[in-house]
């Protein structure tokens, strides 16, 4: 494996990263995914670079990097509109490493929800649905509540049906069923695994906005209308103001969700109920403007904004819509009280 | 395009050992303290609270300790803030000179300036407004008329200032005027700022009630003024820089997203028994925009305390802020139907209608959202 060179800041980490999706994820591989095949090259690549190790200790496969750096590598996913399950990889492996199970070989991929029943052997059956990849998967990992607690599984495909779909996006989220597969018990709720889950949402919304928001100010620099660039007019320049504080305002939430993640403590899900929600609501609000600004050419298929802004819908409505959080969010500081909401804020 | 960079804010232990100081003083001090008097927010002028904090250390937290100050760090000043506006103290009298006239005249100011100013602020003894905007230069500053001529005995200054919170309850305004010839190419140049004594003649403060009836803005007017040579801060000629240098520090602090803090805290003890869903999300929605406003505060004091400039940064900061100040009010009111008052519903109402009556000024003072919009947009590389 060879393994990007590490600095203190993580950035030759990004840059190494962002180097190869530059490169590899060119749109040859991105009308193959379009169609829902897996370009093995590039997961190959991905493999190859450790990516899927990234929230592994350093003995494990990981880069030794500490875990909210390793997390920031999918806003460089999100900055090139990555299609693949980079993220549900990564988080995969981290949550059987924390419930000591060991990982099946090759690529994994995470349901977001899924409803199962154990048998007397703690067996389980049931299904899952909006799972990304799943028919490409080596592996779907499942983390589910049960009677006993919580479980936590890998369903090998072998042992999966896949009824494929895709999401607004148009990548590839299908319903898998399952019968008689190990379980294990999970030593953290569905709740925190849908945190982590919506945590990489988040980073990923933060990097494609932060890419959104760098091609429409291009744009709106080089686009003439009325014998000057339309960014020259203050109408839309105030727009771009507010895309630019919408991407650094999910950026900075997405950094803090990745430090809670980082965490794993009680802060866990009120951090990422928070950021996940600022970034559901960036990621509509500056998509809107993102569109906008380009006019007819960015509403087309050749134009490249729809890769950005269609992952930004598709992303924003994956582990939890802002409503289900906000609700999630609410309740922890009213729960809290007068006097105790600002102590519950500053805990975060 | 320049990249806005809200880097995480570096750790400090200290800030938090900080925070607990500060939340038992407060809690002693501000027990009897009404919600509609908290809701003042910054607004709440006090110069025995200011003292009590000069007192504690709390004022000048990160300056040089010869002049008055403590030498720690923005993390912890920006604690020490955030808390004080989350308790609703009373912060006013001393808030300008403590964020912005002290940190300019250390940058700027002449030893003797410093030794003279800088203890007497951070004992919370000396208090200033800001003599920037005039009756025809409002967001166009550059615009002033306030003259500043020189004379054998120093200066004489005739114009004046508008909009000046709080001057007649401050000894010192830090004024913006014009020294040199208007030259309409160069409209920045030929600007200076001068440090003074309110008390001195020839100055008149007029209190102008604003909309919710309260004296806070002011008129003051110069008519031949005369101020010693000294009075000069930093260079002639070099007042614009020095203005535009103080952005940073004004427009990225906690006080840019916590105005209508109060009214928060207000609803959820009205809402909290019984808030039912759609309560819950309209809660939920303001507080992600705080705690994320809060990172993107702290991460700006982490910039200061690396001794950058991040005035695009704090830009941001307030117009985002100023959006979830003025959105707290019309959330609140469209939580709560009319009821029969309780004591707790009139508290809350109150506090509702102080701050509403207060939310329009949250995207005007310190630049308009119009201004600093353009000031991102340049950041942008558009204009």
């Amino acid at each position: 494996m060879s393994e990007p060179a590490l600095d203190a800041s993580g950035d030759m980490l990004r840059e190494t990263t962002a180097r190869v999706l530059r490169n590899l994820v060119t749109d040859a591989a991105r009308a193959q995914m379009a169609g829902g095949a897996l370009p093995l090259a590039l997961w190959s690549a991905l493999e190859e670079l450790g990516l899927p190790y990234a929230l592994l200790p350093e003995d494990a496969g990981g880069f030794g990097a500490p875990l909210a750096q390793a997390l920031s590598l999918l806003a460089v996913a999100g900055e090139h509109a990555l299609p693949l399950p980079l993220a549900d990889a990564m988080l995969a492996r981290l949550l059987l490493a924390k419930a000591g199970v060991e990982a099946p070989q090759g690529m994994l991929a995470l349901a977001p929800g899924a409803e199962v029943a154990l048998d007397g052997r703690g067996r389980a059956s049931g299904w899952a649905w909006g799972v990304p990849w799943g028919r490409h998967a080596a592996a779907v990992v499942i983390v589910c509540e049960t009677p006993g607690g919580p479980v936590i599984l890998a369903a090998p495909q072998s042992a999966l049906k896949i009824e494929p779909g895709a999401d607004i996006a148009g990548d590839p989220s299908d319903t898998i069923r399952f019968e008689a597969v190990a379980s294990a018990p999970a030593p953290f709720g569905v709740l925190e695994a849908r945190a982590a889950g919506a945590a990489t949402r988040a980073l990923m919304i933060a990097g494609a906005l932060s890419a959104v928001t760098a091609m429409t100010t291009q744009y709106a620099g080089e686009r003439q209308q009325f014998g000057r660039a339309i960014g020259k007019f203050q109408a839309v320049q105030q727009n771009l103001a507010v895309l630019a504080g919408q991407s650094a305002s999910a950026a900075a939430a997405a950094d803090f969700a990745a430090d809670a993640v980082a965490a794993w403590g009680p802060g866990l899900v009120p951090a990422v109920a928070a950021a996940k929600l600022r970034c559901g609501e960036a990621a509509g609000l500056g998509a809107a403007i993102a569109h906008q600004t380009h006019g007819a050419i960015g509403f087309t298929r050749e134009h490249r904004l729809h890769r950005y802004t269609l992952r930004l819908s598709a992303w924003r409505d994956a582990y939890g819509r802002e409503a289900e959080w906000a609700r999630y969010l609410g309740r922890h500081v009213l729960a809290a009280g007068p006097e105790g909401l600002w102590p519950a804020l500053t805990a975060l | 395009m320049t990249s806005f960079a809200f880097p995480a804010p570096p750790p400090s232990p200290e800030s938090e050992a900080l925070r607990a100081e500060v939340r038992a003083f407060l809690q002693q001090e501000l027990a009897d303290r009404a919600p509609i008097a908290r809701a003042q927010s910054w607004n709440g002028v006090d110069a025995a609270f200011s003292r009590k904090l000069g007192q504690r250390g709390w004022l000048g937290l990160t300056w040089p300790k010869r002049y008055g100050g403590h030498e720690r760090s923005a993390l912890e000043r920006h604690v020490l803030l955030e808390e004080l506006l989350a308790a609703g103290a009373p912060v006013g009298a001393h808030w300008i000179a403590e964020r912005q006239s002290g940190p300019s005249l250390l940058r700027y100011g002449t030893e003797a300036q410093k030794l003279a100013i800088l203890p007497r602020i951070a004992a919370g003894e000396c208090f200033f407004c800001i003599g920037m905007s005039e009756a025809d230069a409002g967001s166009d500053l550059a615009s002033v008329r306030t003259r500043a001529v020189r004379t054998e005995a120093g200066w004489r200054v005739n114009g004046a200032k508008l909009w000046t919170t709080n001057a007649q309850h401050c000894q010192y305004m830090i004024l913006l005027s014009r020294t040199g010839a208007v030259d309409p190419q160069r409209r920045h140049h030929g600007l200076s700022q001068f440090l003074v004594d309110l008390s001195r003649p020839g100055i008149a403060i007029r209190p102008i009630a604003n909309l919710a009836g309260e004296p806070h803005f002011n008129e003051v007017a110069f008519t031949d003024a005369l101020l010693p040579p000294d009075a000069i801060l930093g260079l002639e000629g070099e007042g614009w820089s020095q203005v535009t240098g103080e952005l940073a520090y004004e427009r990225s602090g906690p006080e840019r997203f916590l105005s209508s803090f109060t009214l928060l805290v207000e609803l959820i003890r009205v809402l909290s028994p019984v808030a039912d869903e759609r309560a819950q999300i309209a809660v939920g929605r303001l507080c992600a925009q705080l705690v994320t406003l809060r990172r993107m505060s702290r991460s700006v004091a982490g910039l200061l305390q690396a001794g950058a400039d991040p005035a695009l940064e704090a830009a941001m900061v307030k117009d985002l802020g100023a959006l979830v100040e003025q959105e707290i009010p019309e959330v609140a009111r469209d939580l709560l139907a009319d009821a029969p008052p309780t004591p707790a519903s009139r508290a809350f109402a109150e506090v509702l209608a102080y701050t509403s009556l207060h939310a329009p000024s949250f995207s005007l003072r310190g630049g308009t959202r119009e201004i600093l919009r353009g000031i991102i947009a340049r950041g942008l590389g558009l204009r």
